[in-house]
């Protein structure tokens, strides 16, 4: 099913808070192109997962490799430049930057100017809502666009591989369909995303794979339809 | 009601010292929420180093504008490297660490730089040579000298410069998006280490600046002088809002007109009781009614984070 190399590959990834053993050795593999969906309960170990990923967290133990490369050793800063982007839990604007300033942040690692000014645009066509608000203060933003920022920044660094964490989180359904069909477009233009819900069948309906993690130990994986099919995650996380 | 007009000028001059030293005092709390104590010291080394440069330059006989430029220049360079020097000596490796530890850092860097100038450049009292005529202006009643004027000047020119710096320049997006959310920052490729260094080494060199303006407007350079007028910016920078840029320029220019605009009518209102060396005590008294009364400062704002 699977002849091409994986994008980024983990393997026995650990992570623990002082005593507290977050991820207790978890496997997963992203292949080009690929939308996955991480999901499970609160506290399961999501967030650090893709902390991890992003370097923002220290691991115990266990490999990552990122289009062949060790990944370990990378400072987050510079995993950005590699092509990893991560919209954090709680989206982690500038409040106090104008939407166009972070956006602009988004292309830091960038220097090509002009077509830096390009994508600005693009995503202005994306996202309407942030055109008419890029002199705003991202802070006065409603939750709605301040996710719309937080998604736009990180496209803004091109990346090859997106992660998203609770991207639907607080948001009305309106909006959350607005922002699982811009999900889509940027799976469709062959960014490989990564994406942590709690809303497991919004995300299951979008991914093509997904993975089950419970206790920090990933428990289930495959196809998103066995998954959505699966009595596990029907009993689990569909409520049925 | 000329002495009015005289102690704004002296006021203006002081408080534009104090703004340049004060907003190396709030970049450094606004991207780490760490109070650089050291920093009145840093004042100290800038004119102390254009000093001994100007010495030396002058003595070669250099022309009097390049012996000063240069010496500005060496003072400059030398307080950057010393700004940069203490963040990675006696704060990054406290990053982590409760708040009190670099707080005591902060105090031994402080105290051991005293020392070591005092070692260099001895106890005594140095006469800072200005190789100019300082010509006397009167302006409405009131004198103004050339090295007023210059002063005035330069730190509006330098404040503008790095008003524009931070809120125009790439660098300055990144240090503002550090202070806010360093995480965050480091997810968009921001080395957050560089920019915090870069901030030490930026608000060092306004430092330097500020030593050699007290320097060339007094005539005098001591190894102690950084003590006072760090406190004085720093209580400058709590008057505006620590943190905030914008604040830090009024509250230095507030504190000086407070401190001249004081020391000449204690004096009257005190009824000849008190005299105008009690100038000093109008800092710490503001410092305290700003923590009684508004401990955000004139222009700190509360800003409500947004989940
Ligand atoms: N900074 C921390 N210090 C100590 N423990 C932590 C820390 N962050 C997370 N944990 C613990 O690690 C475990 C996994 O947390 P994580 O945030 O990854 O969960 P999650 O799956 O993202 O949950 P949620 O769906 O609620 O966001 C939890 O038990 C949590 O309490
Ligand atoms: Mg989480």
């Amino acid at each position: 099913m699977k002849p091409q190399l994986p994008l980024l590959e983990v393997n026995d990834l650990k992570v623990s808070y002082g005593g507290i053993h977050a991820l207790k050795g978890i496997d997963l593999h992203i292949a080009p192109g690929e939308l996955v969906a991480l999901i499970g309960s609160n506290g399961a170990g999501k967030t650090t997962t893709l902390k991890a990923l992003a370097g923002l967290l220290h691991c115990t133990a266990g490999k990552m490799h990122y289009d062949g490369s060790p990944l370990h050793h990378v400072p987050s800063h510079q995993r950005v430049s590699a092509g990893l982007a991560l919209v954090p839990e709680g989206r982690g604007i500038f409040a106090r930057l104008s939407v166009a300033e972070n956006l602009q942040m988004g292309a830091y690692t960038r220097s090509d100017d002009g077509q830096i000014s390009a994508d600005l645009e693009r995503m202005y066509a994306l996202f309407p809502r942030l055109a008419e608000r890029r002199a705003q203060l991202a802070g006065t933003l409603s939750g709605g666009e301040q996710q719309m920022v937080a998604i736009a920044r990180a496209l803004m660094s091109h990346p090859q591989l997106l992660m998203l964490d609770e991207p639907s989180m607080g948001l009305a359904p309106m909006m959350v369909a607005k922002i699982f069909e811009t999900i889509r477009e940027v799976s469709a233009q062959g960014v490989s995303i990564l994406l942590v819900e709690q809303n497991a069948k919004l995300a299951l309906e979008a991914a093509q794979r997904g993975y089950v993690l419970e206790s920090g130990a990933i428990t289930l994986s495959g196809e998103a339809s066995e998954l959505l099919g699966s009595d596990a995650v029907q009993r689990a996380y569909l409520g049925a | 009601m000329d002495i009015l007009f005289q102690q704004i000028v002296n006021g203006l001059v002081q408080g534009s010292v104090y703004a340049l030293v004060a907003l190396g005092y709030t970049m450094v709390y606004g991207i780490l929420g760490l109070i650089n104590f050291a920093h009145g010291e840093v004042v100290m080394v800038g004119a102390m180093v254009a000093l001994t440069v100007l010495q030396i330059l002058l003595a070669a006989a250099l022309s009097s504008v390049l012996a000063v430029l240069c010496s500005l220049m060496v003072a400059v360079a030398a307080c950057m490297a010393l700004g940069y020097g203490i963040e990675r000596v006696a704060y990054r490796p406290l990053r982590n660490a409760p708040r009190l530890a670099p707080l005591i850092t902060a105090i031994g860097v402080s105290i051991v730089l005293q020392n070591l100038a005092m070692m260099i450049w001895g106890r005594e009292y140095h006469a800072f040579p200005m190789p100019f005529s300082n010509g006397l202006h009167e302006l409405g009643g009131a004198i103004i000298t050339d090295v007023q004027i210059a002063i005035v000047l330069i730190a509006l020119l330098m404040m503008a410069g790095l008003m524009l710096l931070i809120h125009r320049s790439r660098f300055g997006r990144s240090m503002r998006a550090v202070a806010e959310n360093p995480s965050a920052a480091a997810l968009m490729g921001v080395d957050i280490n560089r920019v915090i260094s870069a901030t030490f080494m930026l608000g060092s060199a306004l430092a330097a600046v500020a030593g050699f303006m007290v320097s060339a407007n007094y005539g005098i350079v001591h190894y102690y002088m950084g003590f006072m007028l760090g406190l004085k910016a720093f209580t400058a920078a709590v008057l505006g809002g620590i943190g905030n840029l914008r604040g830090a320029m009024l509250g230095g220019v507030v504190l000086g007109l407070i401190e001249s605009l004081g020391a000449g009518y204690i004096g009257d209102l005190s009824g000849g009781f008190f005299g105008s060396n009690y100038q000093d005590v109008f800092a710490f008294f503001v410092l305290i009614a700003v923590l009684v009364f508004r401990p955000s400062g004139l222009l700190g704002e509360r800003v409500a984070e947004r989940a």
